[in-house]
């Protein structure tokens, strides 16, 4: 005790400065996990305001659980989620490395820059904006993928109602939205290898796939291994603007639209159950930190310096 | 230090071959394509001419080029720029208070001599790896905090998160020595002081970088509109362009010729109107991120390092 009061009289103006982010992280981040005991109560607001209203409320169990777990629902939304992330995230590393890859190889590298600069373009674009460009494609009446239908003979599609497509149409925005953004992270892992490997590679007579194939890739590995690693971790929760504006809030496609934190958010503004909506949250926050646990660990065991902590 | 310098025009033996070259050249450009091809494709709609959408859909040459939408927008979209008003207010007063939260505790974590140190780094990183979740930061908030209906609401929700810590931190450490900081001390300089005017100067590509993140998450925000907004005064740009998705009337309710909103909810030119509306929320970052790319390429490259 007597060292933590050294450390506060000696680093006072780091105490000072640390300060203000750690009130913030009590608020906004601990505060909440805290309240996350709602998720074992039935949560009625007290005039007394938030400390009165979660510690007043009358503790129910598992009974927010069990509601959740008996509808069909709990299923389908966590399908959807871990689907729609595996998908994601796999293709998403595929594509970003090809991607990264072909960028790095082009002769010409001030066209090399001009496609990167169009690709990263979508990065900066909110949800919200992206839902108005796919709804020019998408648009029953007007929308340009109906057009072609119907101008090679087909019957226009109500692309909002009809559940098919949706899978495919998530998937393509997901990554078509975030993939400027991950193949710059390997382009530049890529510019950090040591060009006298490719050197030596070419001397002994290796092709550009074998260069590819014994210097690059296995160089890339470790970054590839962290962010797969991160979204794993990750792989409970989803890019809310994703699953809520593009298929702009559509009821009839919910089935194949419809994931954790998207039913969190329905759950909560329209049927106002929030020890329910908690459960739901609490079962995503906790499934996930099992898993970033779970996939570090198994990281380490297979090569450590790979692992994040 | 090279002393011999080869020529710049000397030819890469390792090139690949021009035949590969092209064809990389047409699957890469032809995704780049598609990547700014929307984009073009809602400037086109919002400079057609309402009527002729109505008959044909929408198309990227116009069959008839009209500037209706943009003449309604600037005369009749109040809100679009009491909207825009609250976007910049958020973004400019974000950017600053994220920046001060940030780099202060970032730097802390970067003092290797702080005793603590290791328990403040883990008390922002244990974030990352478990949340509350999204009702009880509402209800945090809203019953707690009295956010609702407030300008707040948009900026101290988001206005830290670990990742940028981390990142900032990583530039601290890479970017001022700790001789530097103990020389500045030797010569009777205060941590404060040592803070303002010696590492923040020379880290300012890193708080650039920050920065930067900081202000595309306020410009690009719409989730905490959507969950704490509610008065039409308050709602920013995204958020707008959210709630006139399916219903343009949120444009002229709040317009200043009140009396005549049923001639001019009958009469306007909806659906170019919207997207102009997309239009003018975009052009300023498609202008603008090409400029400033390479300070998020910095900051991802950087946001991937370990210590």
């Amino acid at each position: 005790m007597s060292a933590f009061f050294k450390s506060l009289k000696n680093d006072k103006a780091l105490w000072f400065m640390v300060l203000p982010g750690t009130l913030w992280f009590l608020i906004f981040c601990y505060l909440p996990m805290f309240g996350t005991i709602i998720a074992f109560k039935d949560f009625k607001i007290h005039r007394d305001g938030f400390f009165a209203s979660v510690l007043n409320s009358e503790w129910v169990g598992i009974d927010n659980f069990k509601f959740l777990f008996s509808t069909e629902d709990a299923y389908l939304i966590t399908r959807n989620t871990i689907l729609y992330n595996v998908a994601l995230i796999f293709l998403g590393l595929v594509l970003a490395v090809t991607i990264a890859i072909a960028l790095n190889e082009l002769v010409n590298k001030r066209m090399a820059k001009v496609y990167q600069t169009a690709m990263f373009m979508p990065y900066f674009l909110s949800w919200v904006i992206i839902g108005f460009f796919t709804f020019s494609f998408l648009s029953v009446d007007k929308g340009i993928l109906n057009q072609i239908i119907v101008f090679f003979g087909g019957d226009p599609v109500s692309w909002y109602a009809d559940s098919r497509f949706w899978p495919f149409i998530i998937i393509f925005m997901g990554i078509w939205k975030s993939i400027g953004y991950s193949s710059v992270v390997y382009l530049a892992a890529i510019a950090g290898i040591d060009k006298s490997y490719y050197e030596a590679a070419m001397i002994d007579g290796a092709s550009k796939w074998q260069q590819i194939k014994y210097i690059t890739l296995p160089l890339l590995k470790p970054l590839m291994i962290i962010l797969t690693i991160l979204a794993i971790g990750g792989i409970f929760r989803s890019d809310f603007g994703l699953f809520y504006q593009i298929p702009r809030d559509s009821g009839a496609i919910y089935s194949v639209t419809n994931v954790i934190d998207t039913y969190i958010y329905r759950s909560m503004s329209t049927t106002g159950n929030l020890g329910m909506s908690t459960a739901a949250g609490l079962y995503q926050s906790v499934v996930g930190f099992i898993l970033v646990m779970l996939t570090n660990y198994i990281v380490k065991k297979i090569s450590k310096e790979n692992a994040i902590f | 230090m090279r002393i011999f310098k080869p020529k710049e025009k000397e030819v890469d033996n390792n090139a690949i071959s021009s035949f590969w070259n092209v064809v990389l050249n047409i699957m890469i450009g032809l995704f780049a394509f598609t990547c700014v091809f929307p984009f073009l494709f809602v400037i086109a709609i919002s400079f057609t001419d309402e009527k002729v959408l109505a008959i044909n859909g929408f198309s990227l040459i116009p069959d008839k080029f009209s500037m209706a939408a943009y003449e309604f927008v600037f005369s009749t979209g109040d809100q679009l720029l009491r909207s825009l008003g609250v976007t910049l207010t958020v973004t400019v007063i974000g950017t600053i208070i994220s920046l001060i939260l940030i780099t202060t505790y970032a730097y802390v974590l970067s003092r290797r001599t702080f005793r603590y140190r290791n328990f403040f780094s883990f008390f922002a990183f244990f974030t990352m790896l478990f949340s509350g979740g999204m009702v009880p930061n509402y209800i945090v908030a809203t019953q707690f905090l009295h956010l609702y209906n407030t300008i707040w609401a948009l900026i101290l929700p988001i206005a830290m998160n670990a990742f940028f810590i981390l990142v900032m931190r990583t530039f601290f450490l890479t970017t001022v020595p700790d001789a530097l900081v103990e020389a500045a001390k030797i010569d009777g300089s205060g941590e404060l002081r040592t803070f303002v005017q010696i590492v923040l100067p020379i880290s300012l590509p890193g708080i650039a970088t920050i920065g930067l993140f900081c202000t595309l998450g306020y410009w690009n925000d719409w989730f905490n509109a959507l969950l704490y907004i509610d008065d039409a005064k308050l709602v920013p740009l995204q958020a707008m362009l959210m709630r006139i998705q399916n219903n343009m009337e949120f444009v002229i309710q709040n317009s200043m010729q009140m009396g005549s909103s049923f001639e001019i909810a009958a009469t306007m030119p909806k659906e170019t109107v919207r997207m102009a509306m997309v239009v003018l929320a975009t052009l300023p970052i498609a202008l603008a991120y090409p400029f400033f790319q390479k300070y998020f390429v910095q900051g991802l490259t950087v946001g991937s390092l370990k210590e």
